[in-house]
């Protein structure tokens, strides 16, 4: 039963891990551009799929360093393309913009890639178990949850010590007094938007090698960081962090002992924050 | 502000539908895809009063429209074989769920309103699709279907007349097209046109704004849901995609697309929407991307919809 639990737990602490990668790249662009990222599953595919497709020649390393880079420079250009001619309009149109792109990124991967799942190949010394007691713990699960810890470790160190980073904290609460300190504004929101779906094309890289490879990859973990942001409050980056890890690790406990009721607890949890607290738990309060 | 429906613009569009079966098989169309276009633009017209009249930005919609659906199915299949008892029902289970989930988010605004309302939708997205037992899960529930209507003198056979089926939807669509108009025409309309013009203002003016938006909410949750619960009549089946987001974000873009700061927009919206789909997956396999791309070209290029373009024309 406690080796049960403690499964559950560490599985729920991934799965919340993956929540928070995913939705730490929402807020970010959600804070300064107001825009509501659907495709944001979308983009965590194209990582997964582009890492399938280059593994072959730069190996897994090699993938999971470029594949994220290459899915933030389609951010970037998508940006710069459709988004940006949306900025100062009402939220309703990036909303449905990013909606019909997620569409669009769906059906072009199936095209592209085939919609059978595809298996996708890491090294094998992550695939063993780390001791035959806590058969569960195979490298590969304690590898990513390092790995997040490190990617999120490194977004906050750029946003606390980068000139870049300052500018995204300062542009998220006053765009304007930004932009009239002399910061060019449209070039600070693409880097960020390419900075989010950097991080959506790491989650894709590392879910591909524990779910394996499907268009809709994106599509099961793109509410659940809606969730996390949420619980953790709209404009605290900390917060939603926090809130991917309790709704992972709160559907992991879960699992235990109501597994059908693992997926409901998450939106329970949203209920219940909201009754309470609707900022949620890190929000500043009137900032919607 | 704009008028609300008087014009010539109202009496076309009702000859239109009044007809519709009449011509609509030399178009190269068939009755049932009126009634698609008639049920849907409901379930447009129901959300567009809250997204274009109140100015609340609901991308959580289709779990009302799902809930009316699964009401009345569950009805049929479970319960009593009666069309118009089913359609009570869903019509009851949307507007309750709504009412109840309302007070949780009518305190939030904007992108905020939009991403909980989506949260709270794809509760009921989950539900269907796990309840395997009750729901049919992911098949869906099949093996019902709509009753012909009895009264005590003569029986309408609603069940394998298209055409009967199609005026029956047309006067329900009629009734809750009529009740919405009346609606927006009274103060409590106007409060809300006040609201979403300025809602700051409106607080100072002593309008409880919160509850103005729940009510607007409910109201317009509750014929989103008589539109699902045609819906499934209309299908004789209901499955949870009727509950998913992406069905959400097909009512907000049928809304933008015909124009949602009309009255009618969203009908128009509607049927070139199903138009445009029908025809695109009937030679396509990969519809999705160009349903995607009519998301991307109106964004970018038809912002104010259709009619919205017209009015403007007629302005000038």
């Amino acid at each position: 039963m406690s080796q049960l639990l403690l499964f559950n737990v560490f599985n729920g602490l991934i799965i919340g891990a993956f929540y928070a990668l995913m939705a730490l790249g929402l807020s970010l662009i959600m804070n300064l551009s107001g825009v509501i990222n659907f495709a944001h599953g979308g983009f965590v595919a194209i990582g997964a799929y582009l890492a399938y497709t280059i593994s072959p020649y730069v190996g897994f390393w090699g993938a999971l360093l470029i594949s994220p880079i290459l899915t933030a420079g389609i951010g970037l250009i998508v940006e710069r393309i459709l988004i940006r001619p949306l900025y100062g309009r009402d939220p309703l149109y990036s909303l449905l913009l990013t909606f019909g792109l997620a569409f669009i990124i769906e059906d072009a991967t199936r095209v592209i890639w085939g919609a059978q799942g595809l298996q996708y190949q890491i090294p094998n010394w992550l695939q063993r178990p780390l001791s035959s007691q806590l058969f569960f713990l195979t490298g590969y699960r304690v590898f990513m949850v390092v790995m997040v810890a490190v990617i999120v470790a490194g977004l906050f160190f750029i946003l606390t010590y980068t000139r870049l980073g300052l500018r995204i904290r300062a542009g998220t609460l006053d765009l304007e007094t930004v932009s009239v300190l002399g910061v060019n504004v449209r070039v600070l929101r693409n880097l960020n938007f390419g900075l989010g779906i950097y991080l959506a094309g790491l989650a894709g890289v590392l879910a591909a090698g524990m779910l394996g490879l499907q268009p809709t990859i994106g599509d099961s973990l793109i509410m659940p960081s809606f969730i996390s942001i949420i619980i953790g409050g709209l404009g605290s980056l900390p917060g939603t962090l926090l809130g991917g890890l309790l709704i992972g690790v709160a559907s992991g406990i879960t699992t235990v002992f109501l597994p059908q009721a693992s997926e409901a607890v998450i939106y329970v949890m949203m209920a219940a924050v909201l009754l309470v607290r609707p900022r949620g738990l890190f929000g500043e309060e009137g900032r919607f | 502000m704009q008028k609300l429906p008087v014009s010539t613009g109202t009496i076309v569009v009702w000859a239109l539908l009044l007809s519709a079966p009449f011509w609509v098989n030399y178009t190269g169309g068939y009755t049932e895809l009126c009634t698609r276009i008639v049920v849907l633009g409901l379930a447009a017209m129901s959300l567009n009063f809250l997204l274009g009249y109140t100015g609340v930005l609901s991308f959580g919609h289709a779990a009302y429209f799902g809930l009316g659906a699964y009401g009345t199915a569950m009805t049929m299949k479970y319960l009593v074989e009666s069309t118009p008892a089913a359609l009570v029902v869903g019509v009851l289970v949307g507007t309750i769920a709504a009412a109840v989930i309302g007070p949780l988010i009518t305190r939030l605004r904007g992108v905020y309103f939009a991403m909980c309302t989506i949260a709270f939708g794809q509760v009921f997205y989950f539900i269907a699709f796990q309840w395997r037992d009750v729901t049919g899960g992911d098949d869906g529930l099949s093996a019902w279907h709509r009753e012909p209507l009895h009264f005590g003198f003569a029986t309408i056979d609603i069940l394998s007349n298209n055409k009967a089926f199609y005026y029956f939807v047309l006067v329900f669509f009629a009734l809750a097209v009529a009740a919405m108009a009346f609606i927006l025409r009274s103060p409590f309309g106007r409060t809300l046109l006040a609201i979403r013009e300025n809602e700051r203002r409106a607080r100072f003016l002593g309008i409880p704004v919160d509850r103005h938006i729940w009510m607007s909410w409910v109201i317009s949750c509750g014929f989103v849901s008589l539109a699902g619960a045609l819906y499934a009549l209309l299908n004789d089946f209901v499955d949870p995609r009727a509950l998913r987001w992406d069905q959400s974000g097909t009512f907000v873009i049928m809304a933008v697309l015909g124009g949602m700061r009309s009255f009618w927009g969203p009908l128009v919206g509607a049927a070139i929407f199903i138009v445009l789909q029908d025809y695109i997956s009937s030679h396509t396999e990969n519809w999705m991307s160009f349903v995607g791309l009519i998301f991307v070209v109106v964004v970018l290029f038809f912002p104010r919809g259709v009619l919205g373009i017209v009015r403007r024309k007629l302005m000038s």
